[in-house]
């Protein structure tokens, strides 16, 4: 394959990059991302993949636009209320970018479909907001031996952490059984600050360039943790645990399981 | 002196930056190690920046050359993948 003459100028600051070069931008054309959920972390995270070249976008949602979004969500708008946000980010992304191409499905995620949503992807970015859909995402790539990139966020923290199923930790060996519903907190008392959004998710997309270039260091064994009202970034060692319920020499987890859905979606 | 051997030929000429880095980078690419390219373009800057960035990338530069008024030849030899 061969640039044009549009694509020279478009990733010019890319192709320069010793790291990257027509080769490495190639390799990110060729790139399919598959991301879970078209949220605070969906949105930033397709953003810049989308800006970036990454020739195949998948992401599942099944909420459309709520104006309650619009203060982090910014690969929606005020004309998009109601929509579904894989529709509104698709057009968002695909006018960036005419060279990507954003597969939206409008589904929950589930134990049922999981495998075959990202059965042909390369990799795999949570930006899911709750717990059940973060084991089950975590579950399904290592089953599947997919690089994960998963964020999180609330208030004024963020966290992210790279999964390379086989290599590395996998997010039961930082977390082994998701928190009861209870400790986790509630919608009321939850809240986030747009921006931070922002900061986790273009973590996340730095991380998936990376995996895709085969360049630098990726957060595997290690939970980023970032602290906006103290201005901190916080690398915690995760060693990979071999008695890992799902990704130990011994796996208790064999099959996956929706989880129990009691908590509230922030 | 020994006549250098020329495999690959590229004309910037119109061009200015970073396009002229970025069509001498591709060019470079898709050479083997070793092998020898020329660069013929008339933007001043980039007869400055096209060498050092080169080099940055760990190539050899073993001619800036100016051959009339308005360009300039360089000739780069690919030293690593």
């Amino acid at each position: 394959m061969e640039f044009t003459d549009d694509q020279l100028q478009r990733y010019s600051r890319h192709i320069i990059l010793p790291e990257v070069g027509g080769k490495g931008q190639k390799k990110i054309l060729n790139a399919k991302v598959f991301i879970v959920g078209a949220g605070g972390l969906g949105c930033p995270v397709g953003y810049y993949l989308a800006a970036a070249g990454v020739g195949t976008i998948g992401m599942i949602d099944n909420d459309t636009v709520e104006l309650s979004n619009l203060q982090r969500q910014i690969a929606h708008n005020t004309k998009r209320l109601g929509v579904h946000k894989v529709d509104s980010a698709k057009e968002t992304f695909e006018s960036l970018n005419p060279d990507v191409k954003v597969v939206g499905i409008k589904d929950r995620i589930s134990k049922d479909n999981i495998l075959d949503l990202i059965k042909d992807y390369d990799i795999v970015v949570d930006g899911s907001d709750n717990f059940p859909t973060r084991y089950l995402v975590n579950d399904a790539c290592v089953m599947l031996k997919k690089p994960l990139v998963s964020g999180a966020i609330l208030r004024f923290e963020g966290q992210v952490t790279t999964i390379l199923p086989g290599e590395g930790h996998c997010y039961r060996c930082l977390f082994e059984e998701m928190p009861p519903a209870g400790l986790v907190p509630s919608c009321q008392e939850a809240g986030v600050l747009g921006a931070i959004t922002g900061v986790v998710g273009a973590l996340q997309a730095t991380e998936v360039l990376k995996i895709i270039l085969g360049k630098g260091d990726v957060l595997k064994n290690t939970l980023l943790i970032y602290d906006a009202l103290k201005v901190n970034f916080r690398r915690v060692k995760v060693p990979k645990n071999n008695d890992c319920a799902v990704c130990g020499s011994n796996p208790s987890i064999t099959e996956l399981q929706d989880y129990d859905a009691g908590y509230c979606r922030i | 002196m020994e006549e250098i051997k020329i495999d690959k030929k590229i004309n910037i000429k119109g061009l200015i930056c970073p396009y002229t880095f970025v069509k001498s980078k591709l060019a470079v690419e898709d050479m083997e190690v070793g092998e020898t390219l020329e660069i013929l373009l008339d933007y001043e800057e980039a007869s400055r920046s096209i060498p050092k960035s080169m080099e940055d990338h760990g190539h050899k530069v073993l001619k800036v050359e100016k051959i009339n008024d308005t360009d300039w030849i360089l000739l780069i030899r690919k030293e690593k993948e």
